[in-house]
Formats: structure tokens, C-alpha cells, sequence
């Protein structure tokens, strides 16, 4: 492990065992937040009764449902929005003030539409994530050198080719920067809009939980679903890191 | 004696379209020039005369506005001709493959049997001596080195025709110097036919046996400049008398004509000093 990897995992040990002592030494009242080992140990029973299956299944289906839809229509929007020019002119204010517009406001629309399904809650995910993926395309494919065309007009490429063997590995990182941000946006909309209002999954659970006082049920969720989303955030960072190091001859 | 033609450049001329009620820009030309087998001819003029786009339309990167080019009797229109190799000024490496991946761009997409793609890479990296550096990465060399790895690139294709487009532009003086040794290893070793484009009048005057010297914008050529050097030559000619003969005859045309790519204003200021 690094140094700076050490020192990570020292700040995230103290502050951890700083919320258990506070806990257990009554600093925190325990109505209010219980202790990280408590939390550990009512993940764990949740999870060897096989309870939490279903919601978990459901949650992460969904939120990967949207991370790929957002992905995949997020990248050929952009690739589209790029070869029109004059569209991408109309279209920049809306994406540069997209995100200072809360999305959100917009679920109960989508349940009246649709009902209570998931219908509301992938498109809510989708509306929040695809726009981070569409400029994250358009970011790299700006960036591509121009000298590339035409060395892919010197090795006589054509269009396919082109943009498969040149243009899209030299997009790469930026492309890599909208699935981070699509992967972190498809989270947090699905959790949110299931805690807002859903018929089930894992952010009903919490907000059933929270309405309920149960604090062990709510705070072990909360857990699982930070542990989960730190783990997908750990494996994409690292890939991201080894990205970078073999553009950046190793100084990454 | 001139020798057989490899590429002809008949009255070509390039006009861009004018935008945005802007006048059409007359870039290039009317321009002749027999390209003969195997020479290395250099080209060089002010900035913005059309050096670059005299090379891309040779290259078939541009459709010339008049006129025909043709490269081994066979015209060339808007597309890059097989034999033909092109060296950009600009970085060209691809930085998400190997030096040696670099190298094998072309010759993969072209179907070369792999047991060949290995020993033209390792040849042309050899040459350009990147043996030792075949599994680095364009981000972990030097801009000379970069362009290298482009170099081999082409080299590994074997073009008859090999363009480069101020490929050492971006290099301090010295590496520039050597490189242009190494240039000169490549065009005796190939054989190929060399088209220089260079704004560095002695670049031009060192490794060349022809220099054009282009008038400001429309790019045509003034003169062509015969430089009679042996096949056999290297840097250390820049300490020859005629070398300095060479590099000032290129200047005395090319004065006026930076003058004026100058613009009006900054021609007079100059020429009153």
C-alpha cells in the first residue's frame, strides 16, 4: 500500500472509531446515530436472513439499468450533438445550466404519468445521469487531436474505423469521466427517488425505517448502500488511475 | 541530369470558400513542380504562403480548386495514394499504445502477416533507435523521440513517397540537427523520394538536393535551388562554404516575401531600416 493509501485508511479508521467512542460514551444519543460496530452487526443479521435479497436485487438492477442507459444514450447523444454544430450552439446553455435545475422536481410528474413503478424512478435516474455523459462525450471529442484525421486519412481509414481505432481511444479519459459521474448520478437519483416515493427497494426501506425509529434497520442500509457505492467508486478509480498512468508515462 | 518523375504537380491552385461574407482565400498556387525519383527536395517559404497545404494537396489529404497532381502516373484527387507517407508537424503518437503498437498501426490495418508486421517494426524501431524503448509509452519520450515513433510509423509502410510537414518544427536547434541526420539515413536507406516542408532555411540547405523557395501568399515557387551535395552527407555540411552560399541565396529571395507575408504595415517598417 502507498503512503498516501496508508494515510487514507488511518483518517477513515479514526474517524470511525471517533463515532464509536462518541456513541458509546453517550456523546452521540444513540436515538440519534448508534455505533458503527452496531451498524456492522445489524448489515450482517440483515444479511444472513436473506431478508434484504429482493430489495437489494431490485435496487441494483435498476441502478444499473440506468448507469447503462445513460451510458449508451448519454455517448451516441453526444456523438450526434457533435457532428451538428448548429445544434450543439442551440443546445450548450441548456447543458451548461442543466444541473443548477433540481431534476427532481419533476418525480411527481413522472408517477402521475406513469404511476408507481419504475418506470418514474429509471427516468428521473436517466434525466439526472445522461446529461453528465453527453458532456463528457462532447468534452472528448473536442479534445481528439485534429492531427488524427488525418493520419486516419493517411492509413486510408474510414469513418467506422476511424472513430473506433482512433477517435474513441483518444476520447477515452473524458469519456471515462462521464461514466464516473454517470455511475455516482445513477445512485444517488435511484436511492433518492425510492426514499422520496416507491413501491419497494432499498431507499423505501431506509425512509420506512426512519419513519419507524428503527435505527439499526435504517442505519445498517445505510451502510450497505455506502459500502456498495464506494466499492463501484474504488474499482472504477482504480481503472481510472491505471488509465491514466500509462497516458501519463507512469507520473499519474 | 534530371531523373524520372515520381510526382507531378500540374498548374495546381487551392482557393478556400470565403466565410461569413468573407472573400474566397487564394492559398496556393498556380504551381508546377516534377518531383524526381528518389531526391530529396525540400521546400520553404514565409509563414502562411500555402507550404503546408502544397503538401497536403501532393499528399491527397486536399483537393486541388485547378490543376492535376499525379504520383507514379496515377492522379491523385482528395484521397491518400498507396506509397505515399505522410510525418506531421503536430505530435501524431498515439498515446494509449506502445511505442511498438505505434509502429504496427498501419501495417495491421493493411493484413500484413504478423511474423512480417514483427520484423519491419523491430527493423524500423531499430533504425530510429527506439529498440530499447518498444514497450514505453509516446507520454514517457521526448517530442524528438514522439516524433520518431511517428517516423517508424510511416517507415514500417515503405513508402515511396514520404512527406513530412515541418516535422521538427517543435524541436530545439541541436535535436533538430540531429534528427535531420537521421531523416537523411532513412531517405538514403528507403530510397524513397523525400518532400520537405520546413521553415528553417538551413534545414532546407542541409539535407536537400533541391529547395523551393515559395512566394508569399498565393505559395508559388520563385526558385528552385539546386544544392549538388553527395548522396553521402550529414550535418557536419553546415560548416561548408557552400552551405552558407546556399542558406544566404534562399534568404536574398525569401526576404521580400516575408516581408510582404508580413502584411503592408510591417513590410515598410522593416524595409525603412
Amino acid at each position: 500500500m502507498t503512503r498516501i493509501g496508508l494515510i487514507r485508511l488511518v483518517v477513515v479508521i479514526v474517524a470511525v472509531g471517533a463515532l464509536e467512542l462518541a456513541c458509546r460514551l453517550g456523546l452521540i444519543n444513540h436515538n440519534v446515530i448508534i455505533p458503527p460496530s452496531e451498524m456492522a452487526s445489524a448489515l450482517w443479521t440483515l444479511l444472513a436472513s436473506g431478508t434484504l435479497n429482493a430489495e437489494i436485487e431490485r435496487t441494483l438492477g435498476m441502478i444499473a439499468l440506468v448507469i447503462a442507459i445513460s451510458i449508451a444514450a448519454g455517448f451516441a447523444i453526444g456523438c450526434v450533438i457533435h457532428a451538428l454544430p448548429r445544434v450543439r450552439e442551440a443546445l450548450d446553455p441548456f447543458f451548461a445550466t442543466y444541473y443548477a435545475v433540481p431534476v427532481f422536481i419533476f418525480y411527481p410528474v413522472l408517477i402521475a404519468i406513469f404511476g408507481l413503478s419504475i418506470m418514474p424512478i429509471v427516468l428521473i435516474g436517466v434525466a439526472t445521469a445522461v446529461v453528465a455523459m453527453i458532456i463528457a462525450t462532447l468534452n472528448g471529442l473536442d479534445r481528439v487531436p485534429r492531427v488524427l484525421a488525418k493520419v486516419a486519412r493517411v492509413h486510408r481509414l474510414g469513418r467506422i474505423a476511424t472513430a473506433l481505432q482512433l477517435q474513441l481511444p483518444a476520447a477515452a479519459p473524458y469519456l471515462f469521466t462521464g461514466v464516473k459521474l454517470s455511475v455516482s448520478y445513477g445512485f444517488i437519483a435511484v436511492i433518492a427517488a425510492e426514499f422520496i416515493l416507491a413501491p419497494a427497494g432499498l431507499g423505501r426501506d431506509i425512509s420506512e425505517a426512519y419513519a419507524d425509529f428503527d435505527n439499526r434497520r435504517m442505519y445498517a442500509l445505510i451502510l450497505f448502500i455506502l459500502i456498495v457505492a464506494t466499492l463501484v467508486n474504488a474499482v472504477l478509480h482504480g481503472f481510472d488511475m491505471r488509465l491514466a498512468q500509462r497516458r501519463s508515462g507512469g507520473r499519474a | 541530369m534530371p531523373g524520372e518523375v515520381h510526382a507531378r504537380v500540374d498548374k495546381v491552385t487551392r482557393v478556400y470558400a470565403g466565410a461569413g461574407g468573407h472573400p474566397p482565400v487564394h492559398a496556393l498556387g498556380p504551381i508546377d513542380l516534377d518531383l524526381r525519383k528518389g531526391e530529396f527536395f525540400a521546400v520553404v517559404g514565409p509563414s502562411g504562403c500555402g507550404k503546408s497545404t502544397f503538401l497536403e494537396v501532393l499528399a491527397g489529404l486536399q483537393t486541388p480548386s485547378s490543376g492535376t497532381v499525379t504520383f507514379e502516373g496515377k492522379p491523385i484527387h482528395g484521397e491518400v495514394a498507396d506509397g505515399i507517407g505522410v510525418v506531421f508537424q503536430e505530435d501524431a503518437s498515439f498515446p494509449w499504445l506502445t511505442v511498438w503498437d505505434n509502429a504496427a498501426f498501419g501495417l495491421r490495418r493493411s493484413g500484413v502477416a504478423a511474423p512480417e508486421i514483427r520484423r519491419r517494426v523491430d527493423d524500423a524501431l531499430a533504425f530510429m533507435g527506439l529498440k530499447d524503448f518498444a514497450k514505453a509509452y509516446p507520454s514517457q519520450l521526448s517530442g524528438g523521440m514522439r516524433q520518431r515513433v511517428c517516423i517508424a510509423r510511416t517507415l514500417v509502410l515503405q513508402p515511396r513517397l514520404i512527406l513530412l510537414d515541418e516535422p521538427f518544427g517543435a524541436l530545439d536547434a541541436q535535436t533538430r540537427l540531429l534528427m535531420g541526420d537521421e531523416v537523411l539515413r532513412l531517405w538514403r536507406r528507403t530510397g524513397a523520394t523525400v518532400l520537405l516542408i520546413t521553415h528553417a532555411l538551413d534545414e532546407a540547405a542541409m539535407l536537400s538536393d533541391r529547395v523551393g523557395a515559395m512566394s508569399a501568399r498565393p505559395g508559388c515557387f520563385i526558385e528552385i535551388i539546386e544544392t549538388n551535395w553527395p548522396r553521402e552527407r550529414d550535418s557536419t555540411i553546415v560548416g561548408n562554404a557552400a552551405f552558407g552560399e546556399i542558406t544566404g541565396r534562399l534568404w536574398e529571395r525569401l526576404r521580400g516575401e516575408s516581408l510582404k507575408a508580413l502584411g503592408h504595415s510591417g513590410a515598410s517598417a522593416l524595409a525603412a531600416q
